[in-house]
């Protein structure tokens, strides 16, 4: 038999062996109306749950993302000071969290191809949903029991393989969810104990950030102290001029002032 | 006749693409037999794209149980299997 066959009728035994529980066929109604409410919000809360997937690893995007950019720098600080060597060291670990990224944004895509996708089955769920509860109302506003069974058949069609079909796609999405947060936990693990910034040698710390600090702050003191000179040297004139006039009421209020905080204190 | 792809909806398609269709849902299922991983993934698509062609999709309030049913397009050969063995992984 064809594969096409075969699952049509795996679906339809499962729908069947749903129905078949309920006495009054009319309860059957509100039984199945229950459970696919049930499943909608189901499937919702699916769509919830992969955006928050999505979202941490759009997070994490960026944060590797920043890492690369920071490294960059790194790179050319240290070229324009002449260390190639620490240059290297850079992007040697900038190409390693390329690859990281890269697989994150895969990861991303099909986080974002599974929201869509559950978000569809929501909608057609929704509708369907609605459908029923019309034909439902209708039945049971219409029908005695006896007459209701032909007419519920029919307005279980559809719904009941649709909810298969639904129930599934949620399954599928939570099983590929777990996975991407198992692995997007042992990055978060990674990323928070400092590894990443550091790719090529765990544990070591930023040594290039250290390295570059201290050849930066070396030649900033320098950097400064020549400014500081050069200021002193242009203001100091003015500067003396006005002195001459400030030193004056500047000693005036010292003096005022400490009476005052002699009375403050007794 | 009414065709379901999982995970995306429901397809009317006219009877007469049935042979053509029946052709290439074949070609699937001697994939899902021999164990051809690579064979399955391109059978398979090959034949919803078929189906995609010729059908038009249903209403999403329609309430119509479908003829046929086909995997989700994403489907591994191993769900594949555990769909058509009924092993749980249809809820309900």
């Amino acid at each position: 038999m064809s594969l096409m066959k075969r699952m049509s009728l795996i679906f339809r035994s499962k729908a069947n062996s749903a129905m078949d529980r309920a006495e009054d066929p009319r309860e059957t109604l509100d039984y199945s109306y229950a459970r696919q409410v049930e499943l909608l919000s189901k499937v919702r809360r699916g769509v919830a749950d992969v955006a928050t997937s999505r979202k941490r690893v759009e997070l994490q995007v960026a944060q590797l993302v920043a890492q690369e950019n920071k490294l960059t720098e790194q790179a050319q600080k240290a070229l324009s000071m002449g260390r190639e060597d620490l240059a290297r060291e850079a992007l040697t670990r900038k190409s390693a969290l390329a690859g990281q990224v890269g697989d994150l944004r895969a990861q991303q895509a099909q986080l974002q191809g599974e929201e869509e996708k559950l978000t569809l089955a929501s909608q057609r769920l929704q509708a369907k949903v609605e459908s029923f509860r019309t034909k439902k109302e209708t039945i049971k506003a219409s029908y005695t029991a006896a007459e209701a069974s032909t007419r519920i058949n029919e307005a279980f069609s559809g719904i009941s393989e649709e909810m298969g079909d639904v129930g599934l796609a949620v399954q599928r999405a939570e099983d590929k969810t777990a996975q991407m947060q198992a692995r997007a936990g042992a990055i978060d693990e990674l990323i928070a104990s400092g590894a990443l910034d550091d790719a090529s040698s765990i544990n070591r710390g930023d040594d290039i950030s250290r390295e570059l600090d201290a050849m930066s702050s070396d030649s900033d003191v320098e950097s400064e102290l020549a400014a500081l000179k050069a200021g002193t040297s242009g203001q100091s004139a003015p500067q003396s001029i006005e002195s001459g006039d400030s030193t004056a009421p500047a000693e005036l209020t010292a003096e005022q002032s400490e009476p005052q905080k002699q009375e403050g204190q007794s | 006749m009414i065709i379901r792809i999982l995970a995306e909806g429901q397809l009317e398609v006219p009877d007469s693409e049935l042979a053509a269709l029946n052709e290439l849902d074949a070609g699937v299922e001697n994939a899902v037999e021999s164990g051809d991983v690579d064979g399955f993934t391109e059978a398979l698509a090959g034949l919803l794209t078929a189906v995609r062609a010729a059908g038009t999709p249903l209403p999403d309030d329609s309430l119509e149980d479908s003829d046929l049913i086909l995997p989700p397009a994403d489907a591994t050969i191993d769900e594949v299997r555990a769909l058509l063995n009924d092993d749980g992984l249809i809820p309900g």
